[in-house]
């Protein structure tokens, strides 16, 4: 399965072991003259290739315009984002990531597989992609035999499962995930955050993922990237100590509740 | 069976059910059946137009009504069955007249609306344009046409289009932007075209804003074609109403009304059933 999913990292990037994202000195600001508002200023991160890292942040601080800015949604007003060497435009259209919505976004007019499918019908793709099997993914998400249904006809959490067959079909090296799981209940996210986790340590993906909720942040991440507002900063970068395979018990041990306690009092000093 | 259940769509779904569960009910109670459901759910449509007709019947008996004045509903009949010829030959011009401006004027307006979302200036210059083309009067547009292009059908086409034209432009530009800004992220995030975006994306969301407009348009563009003929023209429903209206024929007159209704809804029940086919998914707006 991992080798069937992540795209074959070629020896270059091990032998220099460049981060997947590396983000210097970024500014963006949106409007321009006396309404001009800066939403990020002087942020400065690497994310290491294969890493798994949760951002943390008060509401409006600019987290998703980060996400956001990697994908190449939002332009850069200063600084350099680089994203596997390249431009965030170029590995846009080198399908190098995939972004998840807190919306599912799926086509409503479309059934499962062929949202499913939609990434292999638009946009350019390159001679020597490869990509994976939309069945074989809806049945890793546990949606197997719910292929033909419309997105109307499941539940919020179905329909994010398929969101992320969606964005792993074209077997990205990055995922992009702006709180994906923010809208669902607590069960229902407990148990697709550990399913994520397990498919980010079969694939090797490196993973990017906003949040609001501190436990998820720390049950996910490898690195917690705190920011702060006014203007969007960040505020710290945190090793999770923790050891993989995480279960969901893991977020009853004192190691867990200290780091939980560490984050939410740097969250109230923002 | 099919002949009769599709037209209420719960009698059809308890036919279906009824034949899964059991062994297979043999063809004639299926159909008693079908017709028993029809009967059950439109009963009070059809006990309402039994009772208006009834109504009609006996006001005209009771206060003997002139024939020339208002016919009664046997005698509309009877002219339905006389004049069965005319009101054939009149209606295929009608019907043609009505379908060619459906359709242009439909398409018109749906390629006006594609470029109107994909270039601001263009439905800068000419939103205004269409507007003031529907605030005139279709009947005072009329004259106008026929003084243009003559007595030929090529006015009455371009009416019945007019009429279909505006409210399906305003529907499809709303329903072309009406996909949201996540989808179009998504598209981007994918390096989809514009002309991916619209076929995958724009198009689809639109349906459900088109079909409300398009059964709007099967009855308009009926009354258009209607409307262009009554104004110097020797053949169509429209000059027929005209013709039959100086000769004091009046159950030939209503015998026209009731063909031109029966025209405008069928169309609508054929566009209803194309929306049923096509919109499967549940959307918010209607
Ligand atoms: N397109 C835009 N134009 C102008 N301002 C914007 C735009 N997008 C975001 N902003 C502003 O940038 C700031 C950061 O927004 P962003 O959506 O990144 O916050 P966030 O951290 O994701 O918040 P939340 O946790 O509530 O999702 C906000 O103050 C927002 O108003
Ligand atoms: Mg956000």
């Amino acid at each position: 399965m991992a080798a069937g999913l992540a795209k074959e990292h070629t020896p270059m990037d091990a032998a220099f072991c460049a981060p997947a994202v590396s983000i210097r000195n970024l500014d963006i600001r949106f409007g321009s003259g006396a309404s001009q508002f800066t939403a990020l200023s002087k942020v400065s991160v690497d994310i290491p290739q294969g890493g798994f890292v949760t951002m943390l942040g008060p509401s409006g601080c600019g987290k998703s315009t980060l996400l956001r800015c990697v994908a190449d949604l939002v332009p850069i007003s200063g600084g350099t984002v680089s994203v596997n060497g390249q431009t965030p435009r170029q590995a846009r259209e080198g399908r190098d990531f995939a972004f998840v919505f807190q919306e599912a976004t799926l086509l409503p007019w479309r059934t499962v597989i062929d949202n499913v499918r939609l990434p292999l019908e638009v946009g350019r793709h390159g001679p020597g992609s490869s990509y994976a099997d939309p069945a074989q993914l809806l049945d890793m998400v546990g949606l197997k035999g719910r292929e033909n249904a419309l997105p109307d006809e499941l539940s919020g959490g179905q329909r994010q499962r398929v969101a992320i067959a969606r964005a792993l079909v074209t077997r990205p090296r990055i995922l992009l995930m702006d709180e994906p799981f923010g809208a669902l209940d607590e069960i229902t996210r407990d148990k697709l955050n550990e399913e994520l986790l397990r498919l980010w340590q079969e694939t090797g993906t490196t993973i990017l993922f906003v949040t609001h909720s501190i436990p998820e942040a720390v049950f996910l991440g490898q690195h917690v990237l705190m920011l702060q507002s006014h203007p969007g900063r960040v505020k710290e970068f945190l090793k999770v100590d923790l050891p993989f395979p995480r279960s969901l018990k893991i977020r009853d041990t004192l190691e867990f509740v200290k780091i939980t306690a560490h984050l939410r009092a740097l969250l109230e000093e923002c | 069976m099919s002949e009769i259940a599709p037209s209420t769509k719960i009698a059809a779904g308890d036919a279906d059910m009824s034949g899964r569960q059991d062994a297979p009910l043999p063809l004639g109670v299926c159909l008693q059946k079908g017709v028993m459901n029809w009967l059950a759910n439109r009963w009070p449509t059809i006990t309402a137009a039994i009772g208006c007709i009834v109504l009609w019947q006996s006001v005209i008996t009771v206060f003997s009504v002139p024939t020339f004045m208002a016919p009664a509903p046997l005698e509309v009949l009877a002219a339905l069955r006389d004049n069965a010829g005319v009101l054939w030959t009149n209606l295929l011009p009608t019907l043609m007249e009505a379908l060619a401006g459906f359709f242009f004027g439909n398409l018109a307006a749906i390629l006006l609306a594609v470029w109107f979302v994909h270039n601001s200036n263009a439905e800068k210059a000419f939103y205004p344009i269409a507007v003031f083309i529907k605030s005139i009067p279709i009947i005072a547009l009329a004259p106008i046409l026929v003084l243009i292009f003559g007595n030929g059908v090529a006015p009455k086409i371009i009416i019945a289009g007019l009429i279909c034209f505006f409210p399906t432009l305003v529907n499809m530009v709303q329903g072309l932007r009406s996909a949201s800004p996540a989808m179009l992220d998504l598209m981007r995030v994918l390096s989809a075209s514009q002309m991916e975006i619209l076929w995958k994306v724009r198009l689809p969301a639109s349906m459900p804003f088109l079909f409300a407009a398009l059964r709007i348009a099967a009855t308009s563009c009926v009354m258009g074609a209607i409307v262009a003929e009554w104004i110097g023209s020797s053949f169509g429903l429209g000059a027929l109403i005209i013709e039959a209206t100086y000769n004091f024929r009046s159950p030939l007159l209503y015998a026209t009304v009731m063909i031109a209704a029966a025209l405008a809804v069928t169309l609508f029940s054929i566009v209803s059933l194309a929306e049923k086919k096509i919109v499967r998914w549940k959307t918010s707006n209607h």
